[in-house]
């Protein structure tokens, strides 16, 4: 037993932990690996840290993943990139276990400390590691395997090039579904770092037994290889080879690998070009937003104003718009929903009469959907309405849709709409929101759900802000001071909670002569919540007010509050006093 | 195949020569009138992939492995090889391996239901780096366990003796914990500006660890739960390895193995007004091969085949395989006995077994006109439906399965009788098992069928029956409806059978 002086103690106690029963102790050693390193040093890490940790695979996950991730930043520790090599052992082995999130972990540590070593180094001690995983007896090591091509494989030499080649199209047919996702997830990465000549012949024959695989889980993994590799490929080797693999990919058998294509299409047209685009993928497109599937419509309904951008507003018309009609009738409210959230995006590409001609009947449907979330999307993109079919057309049909939702049944759907009414309002103006908004937001203030009350005071407060205190002193406070008589408690403490956020905005005059009287008044109330509540308000109001009034009008109503039979309103008003000390001393 | 229903074996006309099925081994026998615990009695049977494993599941919520001895040499513990006869054979043989607590009786408040810790089904996952994967569901939760062998390790050299007696073992790290948080709390505060030299400080080690021994460990990796309605009734794996589904009366559900929070319903036959409800679903399995397909059977006696390709709700089937036109007259019992206890796809992936209370039924997946062939398992008991109408014994789940070649189907029956048919083109195999240690004894006993007279014979041969059994049927077959036979399952490489007898696991060769 080692003699430990006091202050190496902590550390001492650190490694120990490193075999802790306690997995948190286990974990918090870990962590501390770096520490641990430097107290033991670059030698002693390099000779016995680290085949220590390399004996140490099988732990619980936490600790293992822990592990992996200080691994991929010990480089510094072990004496620099010269001695980064000692680091491959004990991730190779975290490479193998069953867990998803560790192999991930080491396999992200490895091509960090891989991208870092000497390329002799590479050769020497990475390379080999890839071609033993990838020959491992289980499949998580071969899984693991097919995210370190792209280190392994530019620093090889050509035979060893070759060779990793042939492993990697070995890869793509292995038994295991496991290893065969790995390798198509992996494919576009290790294509970037393929030459060319190699790129057409033998990544593209990789690519195809990929595209043809019989699981759906690896189909639909090639279908984001196309974007990758068409990114690679000169455009006519792209339209060549990934084009009409694209276009199978559209009507695959399965729904799930043409909602992948219908997620990805956008990315796909960049990848091969406009002119394709026009002639072979917009049918394509057209078919996914006729798809059988609502999950593959809902997708594809996603991506209709990005598709539009690449393409000229003749096409778009054309082919498109149609569909976005037939969309915009869908059974599947989750499909209008989607369209909704960006429809409005196409109003630019189309041009302002075939948005008023065409899009706004479409939009103007949705605005009456059924369902609140479709109705939601519209109302949330409004600025871009705005902007192209101006405000006179919009109210008419906004304005129903408002009132309903600001009565829906669900509380959510209210409070997704009170969230919108300070930018409607900066939107449509005073004029109109006197007419027909007002009425909502004061009756907002006295919802049954507190989300919503209290949602509403601060929507009291953004008004004022928006159209300033003289409209807010006309058509907001007056209402609001109202309601302070409201039988019920809850409904007061909300008015004092609105009145709290109002009197910064309004500043000190019209908080003195307006606000505060009704606050002082309140502080008679039966209710001890409403009490504290005032003290609280009152201590908010402080730093607004003028000395002269905090001492006539503020700190009696306190002093009155401190002497009142409930605790909770004496701690308050307490508190409120002190803060109102520490005001009048600055 | 009409003449299934006959106990007797006949010559084979045509086909592979009827098994030869010998007594291999038991695991938990019974002693005469020993009382059987609810809790021993095993409520679900299964091989892995490769043979090598074999799992049951019982009513205490207990899932206990057996592995094979085999066909490797063993290293490790010998001492339940002791209980082996003969092991030399060149048949599949088990030991006992480990078990673990599966699932515990809970209660759902909310709903003010008991819920059973009964093992429904086990299904074995893709075993890696040696360690055993399997998933094992009661009525409502669905565990997904590992089992592995684990070093058990000492520590044995530290830095810090807190203890001041002998450091030994592993109490060195609870007894440490506690006396050095404050350490590591002022740990972490010198560390900023605490200054190491290059080489370190030699007086620091690294524990010294030593592992004597493995252990056997069994840990649950992911729970899926609260996604079921009702009780679940099958698990599956898909072939893709990374997705399953789950089963209960009236939905299955999705899940990604990875993924415990979430799950996709994919089926769903709940009428909006459970007053329609005419129909549940009672079995569901994927294709062996096709990982877009899967198959699950209803209390109506149809079996739906779905192509997840298709759409994402699978409420519409691809496939729908009934028996047209029932034979005979319809009576009350008709759709009872008619409702599908277990399906499971051949090997192959092109043929389905479904078993319903009378009989096996193949069904060859591209003709869904009929099944291919019907073997009577218990003809005999159709006068009887009534009295087992009146003792719920109608409502007995059979299992049913396949061998791995595809050519003989298995099922079990009352009395701890099992059925094994030949289903191969022209054979006519039809054999009767007894779980017990000589499991011909009925074929012996129907061969001699012309002794009608030594009906007796079956008070003397059943030890545990008095001789006024009750389940005696004019014909001198004995039917004794406490004890059934339910789980079985048949090796996937050879012939050979597991069967549960209440807590008793036979295991028969051929």
């Amino acid at each position: 037993m080692a003699m430990i002086d006091e202050p190496l103690y902590p550390i001492a106690v650190l490694i120990d932990e490193l075999k802790n029963e306690d997995i948190q102790l286990r974990l918090n050693s870990i962590r501390r690996l770096s520490t641990i390193a430097r107290a033991l040093g670059e030698e002693r890490t390099r000779k016995e840290l680290i085949p220590f940790l390399g004996e140490n695979n099988d732990d619980d996950d936490e600790v293992l993943l822990a592990m992996a991730e200080e691994l991929g930043v010990f480089i510094p520790y072990v004496g620099g990139v010269e001695h980064a090599n000692v680091l491959l052992p004990p991730l190779e082995t975290l490479c193998t276990v069953e867990e998803t999130c560790v192999r991930d972990k080491a396999v992200e540590s490895l091509c960090r400390i891989g991208a870092q070593m000497r390329e002799q180094d590479l050769v020497e001690y990475f390379i080999p590691l890839v071609k033993r995983l990838a020959a491992g007896e289980w499949f998580t090591a071969r899984v693991s395997s097919c995210g370190l091509f792209q280190i392994a494989y530019p620093s090889a030499p050509e035979a060893l090039k070759t060779e990793l080649r042939a492993i990697y199209s070995q890869l793509c047919q292995d038994d295991m579904p496991m290893v065969r996702r790995s390798a198509a997830t992996n494919l576009g990465k290790f294509a970037a770092t393929v030459e060319a000549p190699h790129l057409k012949v033998d990544i593209m024959s990789m690519f195809d037994d990929l595209t043809q695989d019989d699981q759906d889980s690896v189909r639909l993994l090639a279908v984001e290889g196309c974007a990758a590799l068409g990114k690679l490929l000169e455009p006519q080797d792209c339209v060549a080879h990934i084009l009409p693999v694209i276009v199978n990919f559209s009507q695959d058998k399965s729904w799930r690998v043409r909602y992948m294509v219908a997620n990805q299409l956008y990315e796909l047209c960049e990848a091969v070009g406009p002119e394709p685009t026009r002639s072979d993928l917009v049918p394509a497109y057209v078919r996914l937003l006729r798809d059988n599937e609502a999950e593959v419509r809902i997708a594809a309904a996603g991506k209709v104003t990005k598709f539009c951008r690449i393409l000229n507003p003749e096409l778009a018309i054309q082919h498109i718009l149609p569909c976005v009609k037939e969309l915009s009738t869908d059974s599947s409210q989750h499909v209008r929903s989607a369209l909704a959230s960006v429809i409005m995006g196409m109003a630019p590409v189309l041009g302002k009469d075939p948005t008023i001609e065409q899009l706004l009947p479409i939009f103007l449907s949705l605005l009456k959907d059924e369902f609140p979330d479709v109705r939601l999307n519209i109302i949330s993109k409004l600025d871009q309405v705005n902007q192209v079919i101006g405000i006179d057309l919009l109210s008419q049909s906004l304005l129903p849709a408002i009132v309903e939702l600001a009565e829906d049944r669900h509380w959510r759907v209210r409070l997704a709409i009170i969230e919108y009414i300070p930018l409607l309002a900066s939107q449509l103006g005073v004029a109109f929101f006197d007419d027909k908004l007002g009425a909502l937001c004061m009756q907002w203030l006295k919802d049954k759900v507190y989300s919503i009350r209290d949602a509403a005071a601060n929507n009291v407060k953004r008004l004022a802000e928006e159209f300033g205190p003289d409209w807010a002193m006309q058509h907001i406070v007056p209402q609001v001071l109202d309601m302070i008589n409201n039988p019920h408690y809850l409904y007061r403490m909300t008015i004092l909670h609105a009145i709290s956020l109002l009197a910064p905005v309004m500043g000190s005059d019209i908080t003195c002569s307006k606000l505060l009287p009704v606050v002082i008044n309140a502080s008679k109330d039966r209710v001890p919540n409403i009490k504290f509540n005032v003290a609280k308000v009152l201590q908010s109001v402080i730093p607004i007010v003028d000395q002269s009034v905090v001492e006539k009008t503020i700190r009696p109503c306190l002093v009155e509050l401190t002497e009142d039979p409930d605790v909770d309103v004496r701690f308050f008003a307490t508190q409120a006093l002190e803060s109102s000390n520490q005001v009048m001393m600055c | 195949m009409s003449n299934g229903g006959a106990i007797a074996a006949v010559a084979p006309v045509g086909g592979p020569q009827p098994l030869d099925w010998k007594f291999s081994q038991v695991f938990g026998e019974r002693i005469a009138g020993e009382e059987v615990q609810e809790v021993d009695i095993i409520s679900s049977i299964e091989f892995d992939r490769t043979g090598d494993h074999l799992a049951t599941g019982d009513r205490g919520g207990r899932v206990v492995l057996f592995e094979r001895t085999d066909t490797r040499d063993h290293v490790g513990l010998r001492k339940d090889l002791e209980k082996m006869d003969c092991p030399m054979n060149r048949h599949p043989e088990f030991r006992y391996k480990t078990e673990f607590q599966s699932h515990e009786p809970e209660f759902d408040y909310l709903k003010s239901l008991e819920i059973e810790e009964k093992i429904n089904k086990i299904r074995w996952c893709q075993s890696a780096n040696g360690a055993l994967f399997l998933l094992s569901t009661n009525d409502k939760t669905i565990k997904f366990w590992k089992v592995h062998e684990k070093k058990v390790k000492k520590v044995c050299d530290v830095n810090v003796d807190s203890t001041k007696a002998t450091v030994n073992g592993s109490i060195v790290g609870s007894s440490i914990s506690t006396s050095s948080k404050q350490y590591i709390e002022s740990g972490r505060c010198i560390d900023n500006n605490f200054s190491f030299p290059t080489t370190g400080f030699p007086s620091l080690q690294l524990p010294v660890v030593t592992s004597i021994e493995t252990n056997l460990m069994a840990r649950c990796r992911r729970i899926y739960a609260h996604a079921h309605d009702y009780h679940i009734n099958s698990i599956s794996n898909n072939s893709d390895g990374e997705t399953f589904i789950s089963a209960d009366d009236l939905r299955i559900n999705l899940w990604n193995l990875e993924i415990s929070n979430q799950s996709f319903n994919i089926v769903d036959v709940k009428p909006a007004n459970m007053e329609d409800l005419t129909e549940v679903i009672t079995s569901a399995e994927f294709h062996p091969k096709h990982c877009n397909m899967l198959a699950y059977s209803s209390s109506k006696g149809s079996i739906r085949l779905i192509d997840m390709r298709q759409s994402a709700l699978c409420d519409s089937h691809s496939k729908l395989f009934e028996e047209q036109g029932a034979l005979g007259t319809r009576s009350f019992f008709t759709d009872i006995i008619a409702s599908i206890s277990d399906i499971k796809f051949a090997k192959d992936g092109r043929h389905i077994l479904s078993r319903d209370y009378m009989t096996l039924k193949l069904w060859d997946i591209n003709m869904d006109s009929g099944p291919v062939a019907t073997f009577q398992v218990h003809e005999h008991l159709r006068p009887k439906l009534c009295d087992l109408y009146e003792n719920d014994s109608i409502f007995d789940k059979f299992e049913c399965c396949l061998s791995g070649d595809g050519l003989r189907v298995a099922t079990g029956s009352y009395s701890n009788l099992l059925r094994v048919f030949g289903c191969s083109e022209g054979s006519t195999e039809a054999t009767t098992l007894e779980a017990s240690k000589n499991p011909m004894r009925r074929q012996g006993q129907t061969s001699s069928r012309p002794l009608r007279s030594l009906g007796s014979l079956s008070g003397v041969v059943r030890r545990v029956k008095g001789a006024d059994n009750p389940g005696v049927d004019a014909n001198g077959n004995a039917f004794d409806f406490t004890t059934k036979l339910l789980h079985l399952a048949w090796h996937p490489t050879e012939n050979s059978l597991a069967c549960a007898a209440s807590n008793s696991l036979y295991m028969y060769y051929a």
